[in-house]
C-alpha cells in the first residue's frame, strides 16, 4: 500500500509537471523535499532528547507503574473475558500508560507481550479474539497527552505558540478513543454468540 | 470551553516538567543521572526517522510542486467550502491511517507551506497528533502472534480514525476561528 502511494505521488507529479512543459520543477522539488526531511529530523533532536530524558525519570520513579495501576479498573472493564489475574492485563496496562505518555517505543513491545499472552487463551490461533481486537482498538486511537513530535515541528517552522495544539489534540484523541471503544463494544456484542443461560447444576450432571 | 482548552495547552508541559522530577526526587531517584541516561535515546530516535521522512517528503514535494496536489484539492473544494473546511487537509484523512511517515511528511509540508499558526497548520497538527497509524499497528500486533483473520479490528480502527479526523477539524475551527 505504502509502495503504491509513494510511486503514485512521484509518477503523477512527474507526468503533471511534464504535461505543463515544466519538468524542471521535479528536480527542484526533490532537493527541497529531501532538505526539509533532514532539517525536520534534526529539529526533532532537541525536543526528543529532552522528553525522553524526562520520561526516564518518570520510569525510574515508578510513575509508569502508578499510572498502570490507576488504569486497572478501566482495563478490567474493557477486557471482561480475560481472567482477573492473567499476566495479559499487566502488559495491557503498561502498554496504555506508555501510550499516554507518548512513549511509542516502549508501548509497542508491551503491546506485543500483551498480544502473546492473549494468544495463549485464544481458542483459534489464527483468528483474533475479541480481547485482541479491543487491544488493537485502543492502540490505533492511542490517547496522547503531549504530541511532542508535532510541537517540535511547529517550533521548527517558527510557530508563535508551538504548544497551542496540546488541548485540541487531547480532545480529538479522547473522542477518537471513545469512538473506538464504542465501535469495538458494538462489534463484540454482534460477533460473540449470546451467552446461553447456565443450566441448573443437577441438569448438567445428568446430561454429562 | 475555549478558556479550558487553552489553559490545558499552556499548562500541560510546564506542569509535567516540574511534577515528574519533583516526584522522582522525593522517591530518591538520582534525577539528573536518570535524565541524562534516558535523553541518550532521543538522539537515535530522531535520526532513525530521516530515511522515511526524506523519502516521503520528496514524493509529497514533487506532487505539490507539479500542481497535482492543487488539482486533487480543488476537486474536493466545492463541497468543503460549504462548511468552511480548508480542503488542503483532506488528503490527511486518507494518508493518516495508512502511513505514519507519509502523513507526518504531509503535515510537515502543510505547516511549511501555510505556516504553523494558520488554521490549516493547526488542524493538520491536531489530526497528526491525535491518532496512531491503524494499518501499522494492525500489522505489527497481529503479525507478532500470527493472527491472519483480524475480524472487525480494521473497521474499528478506521472508524475511530474518521471520527478523530472530523473531531480535530471541528475543534480547531471552534477554538481557532
Amino acid at each position: 500500500m505504502i509502495n503504491v502511494i509513494w510511486i503514485f505521488m512521484l509518477v503523477v507529479g512527474f507526468v503533471a509537471a511534464a504535461a505543463q512543459g515544466r519538468v524542471e520543477v521535479v528536480t527542484e522539488a526533490v532537493f527541497d523535499g529531501a532538505k526539509t526531511g533532514v532539517s525536520v529530523s534534526f529539529g526533532l533532536i532537541s525536543i526528543m532528547v529532552f522528553w525522553l530524558g524526562m520520561m526516564r525519570i518518570a520510569e525510574d520513579a515508578g510513575l509508569l507503574q502508578r499510572l498502570a495501576k490507576l488504569l486497572g479498573p478501566i482495563v478490567r472493564y474493557l477486557f471482561p473475558d480475560v481472567p482477573r489475574n492473567h499476566p495479559a492485563l499487566g502488559f495491557i496496562m503498561s502498554n496504555m500508560s506508555a501510550n499516554l505518555l507518548g512513549l511509542g517505543n516502549a508501548a509497542t513491545p508491551m503491546g506485543i507481550r500483551a498480544m502473546q499472552e492473549l494468544q495463549k487463551i485464544n481458542p483459534d490461533k489464527s483468528v483474533a479474539s475479541p480481547a485482541m481486537c479491543t487491544l488493537l482498538a485502543i492502540n490505533t486511537s492511542s490517547i496522547t497527552l503531549i504530541p511532542t513530535t508535532l510541537i517540535a515541528i511547529r517550533m521548527n517552522f517558527g510557530s508563535a505558540h508551538p504548544a497551542e495544539i496540546v488541548g485540541t489534540t487531547l480532545i480529538a484523541t479522547i473522542i477518537a478513543t471513545i469512538a473506538a471503544i464504542l465501535a469495538d463494544r458494538w462489534y463484540r456484542s454482534r460477533h460473540t454468540p449470546p451467552i446461553v443461560p447456565s443450566l441448573p447444576q443437577q441438569d448438567q450432571a445428568a446430561a454429562g | 470551553m475555549y478558556a479550558l482548552i487553552s489553559t490545558i495547552s499552556t499548562w500541560a508541559i510546564p506542569a509535567i516538567i516540574v511534577f515528574i522530577p519533583l516526584y522522582a526526587y522525593f522517591k530518591r531517584v538520582p534525577v539528573y543521572e536518570s535524565f541524562v541516561e534516558g535523553a541518550k535515546d532521543g538522539f537515535q530516535t530522531s535520526i532513525n526517522i530521516i530515511p522515511t521522512l526524506v523519502g516521503m517528503m520528496v514524493a509529497i514535494s514533487v506532487f505539490r510542486a507539479s500542481g497535482a496536489m492543487d488539482w486533487i484539492v480543488s476537486l474536493m473544494r466545492p463541497l468543503l467550502d460549504l462548511f468552511g473546511v480548508p480542503g488542503e487537509v483532506m488528503p490527511l484523512a486518507f494518508l493518516r491511517p495508512i502511513t505514519g511517515a507519509g502523513s507526518l511528511a504531509f503535515t510537515t509540508d502543510l505547516i511549511k507551506t501555510f505556516g504553523p499558526d494558520s488554521l490549516i497548520g493547526r488542524i493538520a497538527s491536531t489530526i497528526q497528533g491525535s491518532t496512531d497509524t491503524t494499518l501499522y499497528v494492525l500489522t505489527v500486533y497481529f503479525g507478532a502472534v500470527g493472527i491472519r483473520k483480524g475480524r472487525y479490528a480494521l473497521k474499528v480502527g478506521l472508524f475511530s480514525d474518521m471520527v478523530g479526523f472530523v473531531a480535530a477539524i471541528v475543534i480547531c475551527m471552534i477554538i481557532f476561528t
